[in-house]
């Protein structure tokens, strides 16, 4: 279009030319700026909404787990395991050597209190839930928990020690309100 | 004078390749480079493509609200409660919808009288006329499902007041309604259905609409001055020059629009509907929303006692009764509009060469805004009157004014062409004191 304008008025073009360049440009900038704003809450409405975010938090009383037992809580959606680990266990844990481990972490960077072991429960293969927290339930090689969808193997730490999965269980934001309650997120 | 050349970017070779194949590029410039347009449109011709911009918001951010919203009895106005105070941004993406429904009406309702004052109904436009009709009954049944859904007192009770319409009809009245409603009353599987249908209707309204332009590309728009386009220089391409004026036209809609958003949000609403349903107590006071009051009016106007009594004395049996002769009469209000083209067979379209048609033109707006008026009124009193009168006006304006005024009325003498009266040499002789020429074109 300029380039019309140009030709039919070749005393003013130049002027012309940036003015109308200068104007195209300041509407455009402007137009993207309010797009921009009018598609931010259209993105941010499919984020978590207040009241989900208001159930983020939960807290467990773990005074009836007894040593050797695991519990299964739901947070955010996903399981929990909350175990009281034996001696025996403790200890296996902090034998491994780094040269053993797939994603190499020491034991005592896991928890918080050796006996208590916190775990988000969803193995970080493909995001299926690894068996070994209920009784009965296979432990896998490493007495720890068995991913049944594609083999994973955790030990007692929770971490992948055989199998396809790439990173140890997450260990979630917690703490312990008392020595009886723990608080997760 | 204006320019109607293909863009530029149709040479590029990408653009080429894919014409080729798909001749999108060759249709875009076709029907907004090379379409021609009355140079004279004045800022009335805003609002049809204005109420497309308003269905795009309000399809974009329903589709958002169906996001979060729980199409059941039980959850349902906790959901939109929700929205209001949970969902990012919630409030307005929802405050966005119900004002833009308002906003939706307010533009087609002037979008209508514009091309009831200029006579765009006209031939060749017949058609196109047709199709607008059918997209207003379009969003009147999707606007009223749409109320529907966040299950306050005015949603439930207005989807019972407007199913039990539907009992009005002979013999499977109560059959039908009982359809509609899947139960005995309005209840969740009306509510489950009217959401599905709310979602599904503003996508028929859009191959409506479709239709709608098609056929108003066929012969291009009609003009303040109402007489067809005789030349190069009566028209001017709609790119860029109407773009760029719907644009401008645009963001003033918008101003106004987030005025209500940001300063007014529930200024058209009723604050009843932040009451949760309740199917054992009904509002003391029952009114549609705004842009059904005229409707809501005339149905409520026909007497109780009038066409019945006077039906039954001649057929001997009842075969119309109040309730029906009201259903028929707000149903006919709009039906009315269909036969339209063919009630006002005055060969002029524009009210401006139209010295009587214009002055009832206005009486019929100042009848439409009291009906609106009465809707909104209890019917109890002197509104009842009122309500008679001017739906009884309602129909004489369409059955009994236009067709007369177009045997009767002499109109004044039309111009040459469009251009004629500025240019003063638009098509053939120029005459009178119009034929000056302009300084400016």
């Amino acid at each position: 279009m300029a380039d019309t304008e140009g030709a039919a008025a070749p005393e003013h073009s130049h002027e012309g030319e940036t003015r109308r360049d200068f104007l195209q440009l300041a509407t455009g900038a402007f137009g993207a700026v309010g797009v921009a704003a009018v598609a931010w809450p259209f993105i941010q409405q499919m984020n978590p909404a207040a009241d989900t975010l208001a159930l983020a938090t939960i807290e467990i009383d773990i005074s009836k787990i007894e040593i050797g037992q695991a519990i299964k809580v739901k947070w955010r959606g996903k399981p929990v395991f909350i175990r009281h680990r034996t001696k025996a266990e403790i200890d296996a844990a902090k034998a491994v050597k780094a040269g053993d481990m797939i994603d190499p972490q020491d034991d005592s960077a896991r928890v918080k209190k050796p006996e208590w072991l916190v775990l988000v429960g969803v193995c970080t293969h493909l995001g299926c839930i690894p068996l070994g927290t209920s009784r009965g339930e296979t432990k896998g090689d490493f007495s720890g928990w068995f991913c049944p969808c594609h083999g994973s193997h955790y030990d007692t730490s929770g971490r992948i020690r055989k199998g396809p999965a790439p990173r140890n269980l997450e260990v979630p934001e917690y703490s312990f309100v008392s020595d009886t309650v723990v608080k997760i997120g | 004078m204006a320019q109607f050349q293909k863009p530029a970017w149709l040479d590029n070779s990408l653009v080429r390749w894919v014409d080729h194949r798909l001749p999108i590029f060759t249709f875009m410039s076709h029907e907004l480079y090379e379409y021609p347009t009355p140079r004279n449109l004045n800022y009335w011709w805003n609002f049809g493509s204005l109420a497309g911009i308003v269905l795009v918001i309000m399809i974009v951010t329903g589709i958002t609200l169906a996001m979060h919203y729980t199409p059941h009895t039980e959850l349902a106005f906790d959901s939109v409660e929700r929205i209001m105070r949970d969902v990012n941004y919630g409030w307005l993406i929802r405050y966005v919808h119900m004002n833009g429904g308002s906003a939706f009406f307010i533009v087609v309702y002037i979008h209508i009288f514009r091309g009831m004052y200029f006579g765009s109904y006209k031939s060749p436009r017949e058609i196109l006329w047709i199709l607008g009709v059918v997209i207003l009954l379009l969003m009147m049944a999707t606007a009223f499902m749409g109320y529907v859904l966040p299950w306050g007192q005015m949603s439930f009770w207005g989807a019972t007041v407007i199913t039990n319409l539907f009992s009005a009809i002979p013999l499977v009245g109560d059959w039908v309604v009982t359809l509609l409603w899947g139960g005995f009353a309005v209840d969740n599987p009306t509510l489950n259905r009217f959401f599905s249908l709310h979602y599904l209707m503003p996508f028929v309204l859009v191959g409506v609409i479709v239709l709608h332009i098609w056929a108003l590309h066929a012969h291009g728009s009609n003009n303040p001055v109402g007489i067809d386009t005789k030349g190069e220089q009566d028209v001017i391409p709609f790119h860029p020059y109407y773009t760029v004026k719907d644009m401008f036209g645009l963001g003033v809609f918008l101003i106004l629009f987030a005025g209500f958003i940001f300063f007014a949000p529930n200024f058209f609403g009723e604050p009843d509907n932040y009451i949760p349903a309740n199917s054992l107590s009904t509002p003391a006071h029952i009114v549609p929303e705004w842009y059904f009051l005229p409707f809501y009016a005339i149905l409520r106007a026909v007497p109780a006692n009038f066409i019945g009594e006077w039906t039954t004395a001649w057929m001997g049996f009842i075969l119309i009764e109040a309730k029906l002769a009201g259903v028929l009469a707000m149903f006919g209000s709009i039906a009315v509009l269909f036969v339209l083209p063919w009630l006002d067979r005055s060969p002029v379209r524009s009210s401006r060469f139209r010295p009587m048609y214009k002055w009832f033109f206005w009486i019929f707006l100042i009848d439409c805004l009291v009906l609106g008026y009465i809707g909104a009124k209890p019917a109890e009193g002197i509104f009842i009157m009122i309500g008679r009168v001017a739906t009884a006006w309602y129909f004489l304006h369409f059955i009994a004014v236009i067709p007369l005024l177009a045997k009767f009325e002499k109109t004044k003498e039309l111009p040459k062409s469009i251009s004629e009266p500025v240019l003063g040499s638009g098509g053939g002789g120029a005459t009178g004191a119009s034929a000056k020429p302009m300084e400016k074109a």
